[in-house]
Formats: structure tokens, C-alpha cells, sequence
């Protein structure tokens, strides 16, 4: 089946700054269930790349194998993507991102795709800080293949199938906290609010960032007795406190309380304002973002939020020393030493 | 007795010999056994040294044999004429391997045990231990000089240039210069040893000739690593593992020079060490679909964990180059021995209906130039190469012809639409459209233009508009395509090359890499017995109409594998329209690399291949 969204324009839609309208921000018609967390991911990536004024042809999607993994369709649809196999968008992203460093990369995965058969890839592109937008769509199951639990379900939450999980679960965050992530942020995918500037100040970081939003499964994890249902999430949410984001040509115009704000400036010069809900944590502090996630789980909660951020951190390409130039860009004369040189290699060889 | 010169029955040669050496590994004897196939080169003849080394760092026993012939033949012979055994762990087995009438050279410090003695060599001592206990008192230093002093001593007994010798300690110890007076000095006591020892020159002798023309020594890894920086890679992705590591090291090495921005002195390439092959081959196919040229390099075990995205590449038709260093399986085998033994595993890497582009070389020079047109050719057929190197080639230096560079050469990008091509285009642009009919489609870049030429790239079945589907025409379609485009490759991939018999024939032989040195020498050999064979190098894969034909042409065909299984036999069988009777297969897969007198053997019936024995079953007590 094909989908064909219909074509007219509005005239009076409004544009950003490049002259876009969110329409051209979007993608083609979901086949997702009706209700699917995911679905709000999208459009909450589509909001913020809207509002950031992205081109975009600009972004690059990646993703691995699963439900989550094939939203990239939907969304972004100017945007080339690539849905490359389960657990290794990881891999992928560093190659395209190596390639051409001048675009934006918008990495799409599931909590198996992230916790389970990529956990591996998933620890080392947080240690090689790549410049990327990392999303886990976190539902605590395997949707596409029917549900069972997955590497992230909490002891004892127990889905469509009827049996509680007996096994620890993975905290994506605190882990990537402890290899070094330069952006950390849980938020679900039913806070828009929250949601929205998150991605923004992600894909404003210029490293690693990842956003693990709790997105329920409307089909094989959304029971009572789950804790990554959208009843559970809504009752045991608790926010580190209100994210704006204020990109870098924005005057800034918030009013707000300094008692109670924290300021920071990422590398491109655009600015997050965090209206904190808990004075104890301080987004600079690595410790402090790992301790209020394990002191919100102890009473049964989960903290979302911004948790951690490193703004004047070295992406990859720094690390290594590779030119500003994207390198897809070297033709033959930056590319290619010539003969001459090859001379010199082989009387060395004699 | 220590010494015993055999006369009459001696080896007598000029200049066609074999020499091997017994060390023990972590000794330094490699850099000092390199010095002596090194002289020979500088003596204007054809060598080739072999490495036969352990999977260990120190203690182990390790082999290093040079064949020197000045007919031009560089592969192993067969044989040991001239034996140096200075590993005492291995003496028992070393001084059996000696070719009746040749020559056994030890360490005399511990008398030779009676029981290993033999009457039909010739045997020199000489008291290695005790003269570096006289002269050195630094433990290392009487450990790394004992090396240097057997081949002062070989120098005489084999009429070595010592002046040549002398060249080359002045060349490797640039900017370490108070080395190059000890090490002279260690030349001239072993020199010494065995003029007044000895009768020297012995019944083998080295003379100058003039037969170098320009030739390297170079190794296979340093030839890929290089042709992969003049092809022009720019994300390099690799894990390590024997024998492929030093063809990443080899990049780096020469991009480190030449592959400087002058501007910024930044870099115009990018090496990831990934965390595992799944992610290295990751990587490429990441880079390689943004628009790099980029390769990883690995052996036998990272192409196993590379095997699904190579699926994922070959259909999602995204140019991907991995240089596979074939080593010995399977599992971890013999993972510092060469084989050929990973034709079936990367021809047909994947699951469904995968086939695989191919390219063997079997020299440094074609290491380079097959290295470097991998690239092309990926870009040109948007799907994986995989070039198929092995540890003999990889890791020894080769007598290879120099390399060369046509700097009027552009790189072929393959059928990549532009920003303008797409402006100027009024139909609506289909990722997966054959426009030209030869089963390769147009791609477009990441971020090569606001609104038109993006599209979905993924492993699951889509239309030609790149857009998913799962109707089953579409699929069928699709994979028929591939079909167009794999028939297509045959005129991209290296054509084989012939050598035709002497007279007209209606056996011939079939080899390709490593096996080509061996083999042509072998072919010679039967010529000259009167057994005349038309012989086809295979260079590619699909297999063309000519390979094809050379087989229909000829009645026997012995097919020369390094390999069990006789895996390329498999594959003619697989691929061609032939009759697979024809196809004797000629297996030799011990580890080391295969030697002339082995297929003569096998080919006669002289011995059966029972009969032959292959290096690993000499040196077994
Ligand atoms: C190598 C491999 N093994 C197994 C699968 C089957 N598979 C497809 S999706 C999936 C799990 C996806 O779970 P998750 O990443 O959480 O995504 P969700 O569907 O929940 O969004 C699995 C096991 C596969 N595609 N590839
Ligand atoms: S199965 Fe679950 S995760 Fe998959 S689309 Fe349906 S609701 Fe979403
Ligand atoms: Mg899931």
C-alpha cells in the first residue's frame, strides 16, 4: 500500500527563517500503529528542526532495524536516510559523519537496537564523542518482533504477554554518563514540551548527544502492569525542570528568576536556559547528574529532563585532526601524492 | 668433530639456491636475516625471502627461507640447501630438512649431539655463543649481534659483497649512527670465522648480475595501504588482526606525509580504529554512501562478523572496498600462516542471493594497482570489492616491479548526479532506474540538493523510486537487475592473463595469486620435461567469457588452490557453463606457501602429494 498525503499549500503557512514551512520539514505518512510513541518523536523532530531553521537537506538520518528504526521515513523528507541493520547505526553514522562533517546527523534507534544487539557500537560512538543527535525511541520492548521484553524493561514490568521481567534493567543514560557522553537527556515522548527544545539544544551540541525518550509501545507494552506505558510514565515522571532553548541569532527574552535558572551557552553560541525543579543538580557535574538519576529511581521515579551537558567538549573530527573540509569534497589534487612521490617510495625500496 | 666438508657429492649452484633460517622469535634475527636477502638484491639478483613465523611475540621457533635464483623464478622452490640453525629447540628437525649434498651451519658452542649427525651434508660450525660471550657483556647485545655474525660468516662462504653489506648497515642505522660501527664489527668477526675456518667460497656462491632493472622489495600490505592512499581513501575504518594490521599501518605511515593539508596542517583523511569488524565494515559503508572513498582491511575471522552488511551493501548497492589478508582457518587456524582459503566465504559473503566482486593480485605492484582501482571499481558498480590478498603476499617483501603513477589519471566516481545534473532534470529522478540498461543506477550524495535526488537507502525490498514495497514484483525486479549489473562486471573486473605453452596443449593449469610464481616456474620445469601445459592466471571475479573459454579449450585442467576444498574449482563449476570432470584439483594448504617442485610432483605422479614434503612436515620431529 502507498500513502499519498495531499498536495495543496496553504497560503498563509507559517515560515522560518529560510522561508520552509513545517510541511517541508516533513516525511512520508507513518505505518506505524495508531497511538505509537514514536510517531510523536517524529513530529517532535520535525518541530525542532523546523524552528532551528535547518535545511533540510542538510540532516542526515540514520537508524538500525525495528519500529523506532524506521521512522527516519518519516520525517524529513528532503533529507537522504539510510536504514542500515539492527544494532549498527552506530558504525554508519561515524562513516557518513567522517565523510562530510558539515552535515547534521539525526541517529534513530530502539532500546534492543541501543541495549541489546548494539550496545557495543552504542559505547564506543559515545566514547568517540561523534557529532550526532542519538535518539533512543525507549518503549522496553521489541515492537517488530512482536513484544518480547527488551534490555531496558524495569524488574517486574510486565507487558502484553503476562510475564514480569526478572531481570536488571540497563539505564541508558547513567551509562552513557560513565563513558563520557557530552549531552545526556531522558525526556517521553508525550511531553512535547519538554521534548522539542531537547532536540533543539542536541542538535545545537556540537558532540555526542542523547536523548532516551520513553516511548510506549501501544501494542505489546502498554499494560497497567508496564512501566513504560503511558499511565505508569505519566504518574511517575518527574522533570529536572523546564529546557528553552534560544538558538544563537534569537534575542533572548525569557524572563526569569536566577535563583532558580541555570545558563548554559553551547558551542555555536546559542543559549539553554534550564528552569531548574531540583537545586541539587547541576548540569555541568557528571556525579551530580548520575546521583539525582539513581536517588529519583530509588523512590520509583524517573527523571527527565536535560541531565548532563559538556559544551566546550572536541568532537571526533577535532580528536583526530582531520580537515575542516568535508572530506567526500578532496578531489585527486589533495587526494592523489602523484608520481613523483612514488619515485622517491620505491628508490627507498631498493 | 664440529665441521665436515662432503666432496663430490655436494650442492654445487651459482646463484639458484635455497637458504633457511632457524631462529628463535624476539631474537632480532628477522632485521638481520632481511640484511642478507637484502644484500642479494643489491647484488642485482631476484630474491625472495619468506617469513614462517608463530603466533607467539618471544620463544617460539621461527623460520625465515631465501630463495635466490637468477632466472627470475621468486616463488618457494621446494628444499633447503643451505640450512642455518641457530635455534637449538629446533636443530633435531632443522638438520633433517637439509637436501642431501647441502649445507647445515649451527651454533658450535654446544657440540653437535651424534645422533643427529649426518654423512651426506656438509657441516660447518661455528661457536656463536662463545664469541659473543668474548666480545659483548650486555646480555641483548650478545643475543642481537649473534645474528649479525652468521651472515658476516655467510658473506664468505658465499662470496656475498661484504661492501654491499657494509652499504646496507649504513642505510638502516641512518640517524642511529654508533650503531653502524658495532654492527660492522660483528660483520667482520663472523667474516673472519669462516675465512679461516672454512674453505670458502662453498659449492653455492652468490655473483653480481644485473638482473634487478629497477625492481622493490616491497610487502603486499605496504603496496595495498599505499595504492589505497593514491586511490584516493579518505575514511579509513579497520580492528586489528594478523596478517591485515600493517596494510592500516602502511596507510598511515604514508599519509602521515603525503596526505597533509599544506593550509592548516590538518589532515585529508580520517583512520577510525573501530571496536570490532561489524563496525569497521560499518563505517565504510557509512563513509562510502556519503560520498568517501573509504576501505577497511582485515582476515578470515572480521570478514565472518562483516558478512551482513556486506549483504546490506551489495543490496542497498553502496560502494564498499575491504582488502581481505587471507590467513589459515578455519576459526583461528594457523592465524600467522598463509592460505587461500576465503574464496567461498567472501564470493558468496552474506545471506540470500549475495555474490561478491573479487580482485586477487599476486604481486606488490598488482597490490597497488589493483588497490588503488578498487576504489574505481566500487564507485563504478556501487557495491562491495573485496580485494584478496593472503599473509605470504601481505606480510613478506616481494621481488615486485616498481610502482608507477599516471598523474593524468582522474578517479571514475562512478554514475553520481550533481547539483546541476538534478536542476536540469525534468523526469522524476529514481535511485534504483536503470536509465542505461547495464543494471547500475544513478546516485545522488547526501545534501547534494534542496528538493530533489534524496532518498531512503535501506536492506529491505523498495521500488525503483527507492521507496519501500514488498510486492514481490517489484522485488523480483529488482534482484533481476542486480543480475544486469553483476553481467556488467565482467567487463570492469581484472581480465586473466595467459601464458601459453611452448607447443600446443590440450592440458592447461589455472592459478591466481600467491600460487603465480610457484606455478610458472612449475609450468617450466614440466615444459622441459616435455609435459607442456597452457596455464590461465585468474585476476577477477565474475569470471569473464575468456575464462570460460580457456576451459572449454582444454581437455584437463589442473586448477592450483592454496586451499582444502579446491574453492576456486567451486566456483568455475558454480559460474560456468563447463564440465567439471575437467578440473583436477591440485590442493596445497600446510600454511606455507606452496613451491614449484610440490606441483611438479603432484602433476608427474613423481610422488604422489603424499610424497611431497611441505615445510610444515619436515620440520615436524
Ligand atoms: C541481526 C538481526 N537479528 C534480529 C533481527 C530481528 N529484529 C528486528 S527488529 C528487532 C527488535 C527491535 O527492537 P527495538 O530496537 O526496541 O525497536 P522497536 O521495534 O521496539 O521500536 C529484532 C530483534 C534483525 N532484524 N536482525
Ligand atoms: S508495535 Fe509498538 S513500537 Fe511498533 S509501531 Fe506498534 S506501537 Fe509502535
Ligand atoms: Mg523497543
Amino acid at each position: 500500500m502507498t500513502y499519498h498525503r495531499p498536495e495543496f499549500r496553504h497560503p498563509d503557512l507559517p515560515t522560518n527563517d529560510l522561508g520552509y514551512t513545517k510541511k517541508q520539514y516533513e516525511g512520508a505518512i507513518s505505518t506505524l500503529c495508531a497511538g505509537c510513541g514514536h510517531d510523536s518523536i517524529s513530529a517532535g523532530i520535525i518541530q525542532a528542526c523546523f524552528e532551528l531553521s535547518i535545511e533540510p537537506h542538510k540532516v542526515a538520518k540514520v537508524s538500525g532495524i525495528g519500529c523506532s528504526s524506521k521512522t527516519p521515513t518519516y520525517f524529513l523528507g528532503s533529507s537522504h536516510g539510510f536504514n542500515s541493520v539492527h544494532g549498527r547505526m552506530p558504525s554508519v553514522a561515524t562513516g557518513a559523519n567522517l565523510a562530510n562533517r558539515e552535515l547534521t546527523y539525526i541517529g534513530v534507534s530502539g532500546d534492543g537496537d541501543t541495549a541489546s544487539i548494539g550496545m557495543g557500537q552504542f559505547a564506543h560512538v559515545v566514547r568517540r564523542n561523534l557529532n550526532m543527535l542519538y535518539l533512543v525511541e525507549n518503549n522496553g520492548c521489541y515492537g517488530l518482533t512482536k513484544g518480547q521484553d527488551s534490555a531496558t524493561a524495569d524488574v517486574g514490568s510486565m507487558g502484553k504477554k503476562g510475564t514480569p521481567n526478572p531481570f536488571e534493567p540497563i539505564d541508558l543514560c547513567t551509562l552513557a554518563l560513565e563513558l563520557g557522553a557530552t549531552f545526556v537527556a531522558r525526556s517521553f515522548s508525550g511531553d512535547k514540551e519538554q521534548l522539542v527544545p531537547l532536540i533543539k539544544a542536541a542538535l545545537s551540541h556540537s558532540g555526542f548527544a542523547l536523548i532516551d525518550v520513553i516511548s510506549p509501545c501501544v501494542t505489546f507494552n502498554n499494560t497497567t502492569t508496564s512501566t513504560k506505558s503511558y499511565e505508569f510514565v505519566r504518574e511517575h515522571i518527574e522533570a529536572t525542570g523546564k529546557t528553552d532553548f534560544i538558538p544563537v541569532r534569537q534575542e533572548i527574552t525569557a524572563d526569569y528568576d536566577p535563583g532558580f535558572t541555570q545558563e548554559v551557552t553551547l558551542h555555536d553560541g546559542s543559549v539553554i536556559h534550564l528552569y531548574k525543579e531540583d537545586e541539587n543538580l547541576d548540569v555541568h557535574n557528571r556525579l551530580s547528574a548520575i546521583q539525582a538519576i539513581h536517588e529519583r529511581k530509588a523512590k520509583g521515579e524517573i527523571l527527565t529532563g536535560l541531565l548532563y551537558l559538556d559544551p566546550d567538549c572536541q568532537d571526533l573530527h577535532e580528536i583526530i585532526g582531520s580537515v575542516e573540509k568535508p572530506l567526500r569534497d578532496l578531489d585527486e589534487t589533495a587526494l592523489c601524492p602523484g608520481n613523483r612521490s612514488l619515485e622517491a617510495i620505491n628508490d627507498s625500496l631498493r | 668433530m664440529s665441521t665436515q666438508q662432503v666432496k663430490g657429492q655436494q650442492i654445487e649452484s651459482v646463484n639458484d639456491f635455497v637458504i633457511r633460517f632457524a631462529n628463535v622469535n624476539g631474537t632480532g634475527s628477522a632485521s638481520a636475516n632481511n640484511l642478507f636477502a637484502k644484500a642479494i638484491f643489491r647484488m642485482g639478483l631476484p630474491v625472495s625471502p619468506k617469513n614462517v613465523f608463530p603466533s607467539n611475540i618471544q620463544g617460539l621457533p621461527t623460520w625465515y627461507e631465501v630463495r635466490v635464483n637468477d632466472k627470475g623464478y621468486v616463488g618457494r622452490r621446494g628444499g633447503v640447501d643451505i640450512m642455518v640453525a641457530v635455534n637449538p629447540q629446533s636443530l633435531a628437525q632443522d638438520i633433517k630438512a637439509v637436501d642431501s649434498g647441502g649445507y647445515f651451519v649451527y651454533d658450535s658452542t654446544k657440540p653437535l649431539d651424534l645422533r643427529l649427525h649426518r654423512n651426506d651434508i656438509s657441516i660447518f660450525g661455528i661457536p656463536l655463543t662463545d664469541i659473543c660471550r668474548r666480545e659483548y657483556t650486555d646480555a641483548r647485545q650478545r643475543q642481537l649481534f649473534k645474528n649479525v655474525i652468521y651472515i658476516g660468516a655467510l658473506a664468505a662462504m658465499l662470496d656475498l659483497e661484504f661492501d654491499v653489506l657494509k652499504n646496507l648497515i649504513h642505510d638502516q642505522f641512518k640517524g642511529k649512527e654508533k650503531l653502524i660501527a658495532p654492527n660492522i664489527h660483528a660483520l667482520e668477526l663472523g667474516y673472519q670465522y669462516a675465512e679461516e675456518n672454512f674453505s670458502c667460497p662453498l659449492g653455492i656462491r652468490v655473483e653480481r648480475r644485473d638482473m634487478v632493472d629497477g625492481h622493490i622489495m616491497m610487502e603486499g600490505n605496504a603496496a595495498l595501504g599505499l595504492g589505497a592512499v593514491y586511490g584516493g581513501a579518505s575514511v579509513v575504518a579497520w580492528y586489528p588482526i594478523t596478517p591485515s594490521t600493517s596494510v592500516i599501518e602502511q596507510f598511515e605511515k604514508y599519509a602521515k606525509r603525503l596526505r597533509i593539508d599544506p593550509g592548516s596542517g590538518k589532515r585529508n583523511y580520517a583512520i577510525a580504529q573501530a571496536e570490532d569488524e561489524l563496525s569497521a565494515i560499518g563505517m565504510v559503508v557509512g563513509a562510502s554512501w556519503n560520498g568517501a572513498r573509504s576501505f577497511t582491511a582485515t582476515s578470515g575471522p572480521g570478514v565472518s562478523l562483516m558478512s551482513e552488511f556486506l549483504g546490506l551493501a551489495y543490496f542497498a548497492e553502496v560502494p564498499t572496498v575491504l582488502f581481505n589478508v587471507q590467513r589459515s582457518g578455519p576459526s583461528t587456524g594457523m592465524p600467522t600462516r598463509s592460505q587461500q582459503s576465503d574464496l567461498l566465504l567472501s564470493a558468496y559473503a552474506s545471506h540470500g542471493d549475495t555474490k561478491q566482486v573479487l580482485m586477487f593480485p599476486s604481486t606488490p605492484k598488482e597490490c597497488f594497482d589493483m588497490g588503488a582501482d578498487s576504489f574505481d571499481l566500487a564507485d563504478r558498480l556501487q557495491t562491495p570489492v573485496i580485494l584478496m590478498s593472503d599473509l605470504d603476499l601481505g606480510m613478506n617483501e616481494h621481488f615486485s616491479e616498481p610502482l608507477e603513477w599516471d598523474d593524468s589519471k582522474l578517479y571514475d566516481r562512478g554514475k553520481v548526479f550533481s547539483e546541476t545534473e538534478l536542476d536540469e532534470m525534468s523526469d522524476r529522478y529514481g535511485r534504483y532506474l536503470d536509465i542505461d540498461g547495464d543494471g547500475i543506477c544513478y546516485r545522488t550524495y547526501p545534501g547534494t540538493h534542496p528538493t530533489k535526488g534524496a532518498f531512503f537507502t535501506r536492506g529491505s525490498s523498495r521500488d525503483r523510486y527507492a521507496k519501500y514495497t514488498e510486492s514481490s514484483d517489484e522485488y523480483v525486479d529488482n534482484m533481476q537487475r542486480l543480475l544486469v549489473k553483476w553481467e556488467t562486471a565482467k567487463n570492469y573486473v581484472p581480465q586473466p592473463e595467459f601464458r601459453p605453452a611452448k607447443q600446443s596443449t590440450r592440458d592447461g593449469m589455472i592459478y591466481f595469486g600467491t600460487t603465480t610464481a610457484s606455478a610458472e616456474e612449475a609450468l617450466d620445469i614440466l615444459s622441459a620435461k616435455g609435459l607442456h601445459m597452457d596455464a590461465m592466471r585468474v585476476r577477477g571475479f565474475p569470471f569473464n567469457a575468456d575464462v570460460e573459454a580457456f576451459i572449454e579449450d582444454h581437455d584437463r585442467v589442473f586448477v592450483v588452490e592454496q586451499n582444502r576444498d579446491g574453492q576456486l574449482r567451486t566456483m568455475l563449476i558454480n559460474e560456468c557453463e563447463i564440465n567439471p570432470s575437467k578440473l583436477k584439483s591440485l590442493l596445497c594448504y600446510d600454511g606455507l606457501p606452496v613451491t614449484a617442485r610440490w606441483i611438479v610432483e603432484a602433476i608427474t605422479g613423481s610422488g604422489t602429494t603424499d610424497n611431497v614434503v611441505p615445510l610444515s612436515k619436515e620440520v615436524k620431529v
